[in-house]
């Protein structure tokens, strides 16, 4: 669904692709031993290594090398048997070495692609150019002084994977569900935490326009696009700023532009900052990174089921529609939730409690699953009293908000609280034979003619009956009553 | 009994189990001649409380039968090596009052033999020189006097020049050294004593300042073949520390030392005779080639024919490399910091401009510029093919041969202050040795002979990667055949 933006000129093609870094999940840092957890007092977390004393060397993590291999089977790549580390050259205060580690022409991570899903239902291909291991940068710091800036160099050295994409995104849309499907996946495989908001992942997108069937157009490289939202709004921003240059007869300029999110707009980094030459060269201090077929395929074997395999294997096991395998697998712990909640259950209504119930109150108190006060066991139990009849669907909700106060079983409640249905007919009959002699001028005006009043009499029988009575029973005995 | 510091490590090492004399008495002799040579500028840091104190315990150890392989012997650690609590600063003044807190595997190595450390040797300027002229902390001045009675000070080598000036001067038994392009080997010929660049990755570059690191080599420098060996042996290992350590066995060099060469091909490469070349090179060259003979060896002439590309390539790795490995000393987090510069760029550019010497200036400029877009391809790319050359030519050699035969270095030590104006004669300095970094492989040089005003010149023989125990065995022929005794005169005229 290739989204087309109608400009003054005609109409024009989005064409994104994003370079996203992904922070591995790894106690150490890519290449020395101290820890790479997050949220540490600054400077407690430095080796040596990190801050680039004298004679020091880098020793690659061969954790990290795995998590490596394991994303990249992930996303359906390519694993290079060998892949290089070189150097990228540059100064700057968070930057010890003035080189970062990574790897440029022999990345360990080659071709592949995602399938992401699109809100309007339907699914798309998205191409993976490569991923490839680097150094991250520390943190400068400026607001701690008035005229001197501070460096904190605890996520200096850490291992990030960057994973850049195809420019096969057309939009927004797209740009978030790719960042979305990405981010699930690195969750289910455990190599990235996917935490935007402490800079676990981040976004670079690279956005431009064109008509369509045209060449590429210049691209502007967008950077700090820490959140989904981000990524939506400044795609929104950027696409009208290059269209209307472009209308204008301008040229879109080739450079890094930041997102600001508090004006909600892209501008041009300074292009001082920009007009570096990385003077890449393979880092001479670490030798070619070889990894055998026999390692990446015992990997392979350690492989969770993934999304797409869930979402499809969900859809045939269990009949549900593209979107509710979506919803259910966009966790692994959702997934895991609703695979027990449907256990013996009508899996369609399990899917529906899940999604519309449970996620519905989750999401309304800001509680994530793993504190829902319902565990999947109880759910699937009240779901297996409303197919044996035990109680109606309706009483099932008010049994849910007990249970989703109480955290007792829905059995219990129901027992406790009288709320099984009836379905003995002489205790139907009874209240429906108070509910003729109560309302004596509505029996005859149904009876002359007045329809639409049987309605009436369910409610009535209803409400006498605390809901419990089935309603099946009741419209079959009131029809009889009062014929 | 000899005077103490004249005697060799293997001499010393007997005299101590003998109890002869103490490691307290063979260190505070040593000491002494530290004092009385300090016109040699050999140091940067004389460390004798250190010294002391470690051979307090090497007696303790002695006494208790515990020896351990080098324990009380005297070495003068080359500035580059880090050493815990001891300035370290690779005789530039951007380091100046750096004091690490960690040990060098190379030297941690020789401290858990026993050795005993005099203090801190002066270099090159991040061993970034042939002359040792390029110290911020001042000329090393080599001990030996050329014999026309100009007394001009002559250079004693680089980059390793105060570890090799103190070797020759005895007022050390041995030093650690690192040989990146020549560095040891070439103060060896020129102070007339022996060094051993060992294979690439046969010690560890953990805790040495780094120049070029695909190329820079530890290795010891002493007064013989043999105590090299002893050296190297407690120097190496493998170090899981650095990733290009390689891990296997250390033999006992000492024992690969036969003195039997008999049947042993012996290369000569055709390429090593430059047009130009001084007679007394050739001379000395021809001299050693008859010893082998007379040993029983056989000579094959080899070809080495990418060795004229071998300078060039050097001088295009080694400062790529450097101006990559230098860009830490940016007056951050350690060392020298412009007090001027009124933003990060200025203070950045005042900082190095101020810490770094000209020839380390020269050489992160020609790094930088080989490594920049759109000559990346023509210099760095091509080189390392030309090196993937050199190498082959070596493999291809050894096919015939068991060792090759070079000569040093192009000239005996030249004055202070000669070849100062010209960055490419001074560069031809490292013209025999380059080969042997860019291929990896071990290389000595043991001194053979002096030149017409009585200098010493020293003769190379290359060995095959991880093959150490045939250069020493070779060496050591050598050695033996040239009963090379000649002193330093102004040691002799010292000592009288």
């Amino acid at each position: 669904m290739a989204k087309l933006i109608q400009g003054e000129t005609g109409e024009w093609e989005i064409v994104i692709g994003m370079e996203v870094h992904a922070q591995v999940i790894t106690k150490s840092k890519l290449f020395s031993g101290s820890s790479s957890v997050f949220g540490a007092e600054p400077n407690t977390h430095v080796s040596l290594v990190d801050a680039a004393m004298p004679g020091m060397l880098p020793v690659l993590n061969e954790f990290v090398v795995e998590q490596a291999i394991k994303t990249g089977l992930g996303i359906n790549s390519k694993i290079n048997n060998t892949s290089i580390f070189a150097r990228k050259n540059y100064f700057y205060p968070d930057l010890p070495q003035g080189y970062q580690i990574s790897q440029f022409e022999d990345p360990i991570v080659g071709e592949g692609v995602i399938e992401v899903d699109l809100p309007d239902g339907t699914t798309k291909e998205i191409g993976i150019t490569r991923m490839h291991l680097e150094q991250d940068a520390g943190k400068s710091v400026h607001d701690q002084h008035p005229t001197k800036s501070f460096v904190d160099l605890n996520r200096s050295g850490c291992a990030l994977m960057e994973i850049v994409s195809e420019p096969d995104i057309r939009g927004p849309e797209e740009a978030v569900a790719y960042l979305s499907k990405l981010r699930m996946i690195l969750r289910y495989l455990g190599t990235c935490d996917g935490n935007m908001e402490e800079g676990s992942m981040r976004a670079d997108v690279n956005i431009s326009v064109r008509k369509p069937g045209d060449e590429l157009g210049t691209r502007a490289e967008i950077k700090n696009v820490n959140s989904l939202k981000a990524v939506q709004q400044c795609i929104d921003y950027e696409v009208p700023r290059q269209i209307e240059i472009l209308e204008d007869g301008g040229e879109v300029v080739q450079e890094t532009r930041l997102w600001d999110p508090a004006k909600n707009e892209t501008r041009s980094m300074r292009s001082k900052e920009e007009a570096h030459d990385y003077r890449y060269f393979p880092d001479p201090d670490l030798l070619p990174l070889h990894v055998s077929n026999d390692q990446i395929e015992s990997i392979r074997k350690t492989l969770p089921e993934l999304p797409d395999q869930k979402k499809h294997r969900f859809m045939d096991e269990y009949g549900l529609s593209l979107y509710d395998a979506s919803v259910i697998i966009a966790e692994q712990a959702r997934a895991d939730y609703y695979e027990k909640v449907s256990n013996d259950n009508d899996s369609k209504l399990a899917a529906n409690w899940v999604i519309n119930e449970l996620l519905g109150i989750l999401n309304k108190n800001e509680t994530p699953l793993s504190k829902s006060p319902i565990q999947a066991e109880q759910l699937g139990g009240l779901i297996a009293l409303i197919t044996d009849n035990t109680i109606s669907g309706k009483i099932a909700k008010d049994v849910f908000a007990e249970m989703y106060k109480t955290s007792k079983d829905a059995a219990a409640i129901v027992e406790e609280k009288g709320l099984k249905q009836v379905t003995d007919t002489g205790a139907i009959e009874a209240v429906i034979d108070e509910v003729i002699a109560e309302n004596p001028d509505n029996v005859a005006k149904y009876k002359g003619g007045k329809d639409k009043l049987f309605g009436f009499f369910v409610g009535q029988v209803m409400k006498k009956s605390q809901g419990k009575a089935n309603p099946a029973a009741v419209n079959e005995l009131l029809k009889k009553k009062l014929s | 009994m000899s005077e103490l510091t004249h005697l060799t490590i293997d001499e010393a090492l007997t005299g101590l189990k003998n109890k002869d004399f103490t490691a307290v008495e063979l260190t505070q002799a040593h000491i002494s001649a530290v004092e009385n040579a300090r016109t040699l500028n050999a140091f940067i840091v004389e460390t004798p409380e250190i010294a002391l104190k470690q051979a307090k315990e090497s007696d303790k150890r002695y006494a208790a039968g515990e020896a351990r392989p080098l324990d009380g012997i005297p070495f003068a650690n080359k500035d580059l090596f880090c050493t815990d609590g001891v300035q370290t600063t690779a005789a530039s003044k951007i380091l100046e009052g750096f004091v690490p807190r960690y040990e060098s595997t190379v030297s941690q190595n020789l401290f858990n033999d026993g050795a005993v450390m005099l203090g801190k040797a002066n270099l090159d300027q991040f061993a970034m020189g042939s002359s040792n002229t390029s110290s911020a902390y001042g000329n090393v001045v080599n001990p030996w006097k050329r014999s026309d009675g100009s007394n001009a000070e002559l250079v004693p080598g680089g980059s390793s020049g105060g570890s090799a000036a103190a070797v020759a001067a005895r007022i050390t038994m041995g030093a650690t050294a690192t040989d990146t392009g020549g560095s040891i080997r070439q103060p060896a010929a020129f102070c007339g004593i022996a060094g051993i660049k060992p294979t690439y990755g046969r010690c560890s570059r953990w805790g040495i300042v780094a120049f070029a690191s695909s190329l820079d080599t530890p290795g010891p420098l002493a007064r013989t073949v043999k105590d090299n060996a002893l050296l190297l042996a407690s120097m190496a290992g493998h170090d899981p520390k650095d990733s290009t350590s390689a891990n296997r066995d250390v033999p006992d060099f000492a024992s690969a030392m036969t003195g039997d060469v008999k049947g042993l091909k012996i290369g000569i490469p055709k390429e090593f005779k430059l047009d130009g070349m001084p007679e007394e090179i050739e001379k000395l060259w021809e001299q050693g080639i008859a010893w082998l003979k007379e040993a029983g060896a056989e000579i094959v002439d080899i070809s080495l024919p990418h060795t004229k590309y071998a300078l060039p390539t050097y001088y295009i790795i080694a400062p790529a490399e450097a101006s990559s490995n230098l860009a830490r000393y940016d007056g951050v987090r350690y060392g020298h910091r412009s007090s001027e510069g009124a933003n990060l760029d200025e203070m950045y550019s005042k900082t190095r401009a101020e810490g770094f010497g000209d020839e380390v200036k020269r050489r992160v400029m020609i790094g930088a510029y080989v490594l920049s877009a759109g000559y990346y391809d023509a210099y760095y790319i091509k080189a390392q093919k030309v090196r993937r050359l050199i190498l082959q030519d070596f493999e291809k050699a050894y096919e015939t041969c068991d060792a090759i035969l070079t000569p040093t270095a192009p000239s005996a030590a030249f004055a202070i202050g000669e070849n100062e104006d010209d960055p490419i004669k001074m560069y031809l300095n490292d013209v025999f040795t380059v080969t042997a970094n860019l291929a990896g492989i071990p290389a000595i040089s043991v001194p053979a002979g002096l030149d017409a005003q009585g200098l010493p010149l020293g003769l190379q023989i290359i060995g095959k990667a991880w093959d150490e125990e045939m250069v020493f065995r070779v060496g050591g022929v050598i050695e033996e055949a040239a009963q090379f005794s000649a002193m330093p005169k102004g040691l002799t005229q010292k000592a009288a």
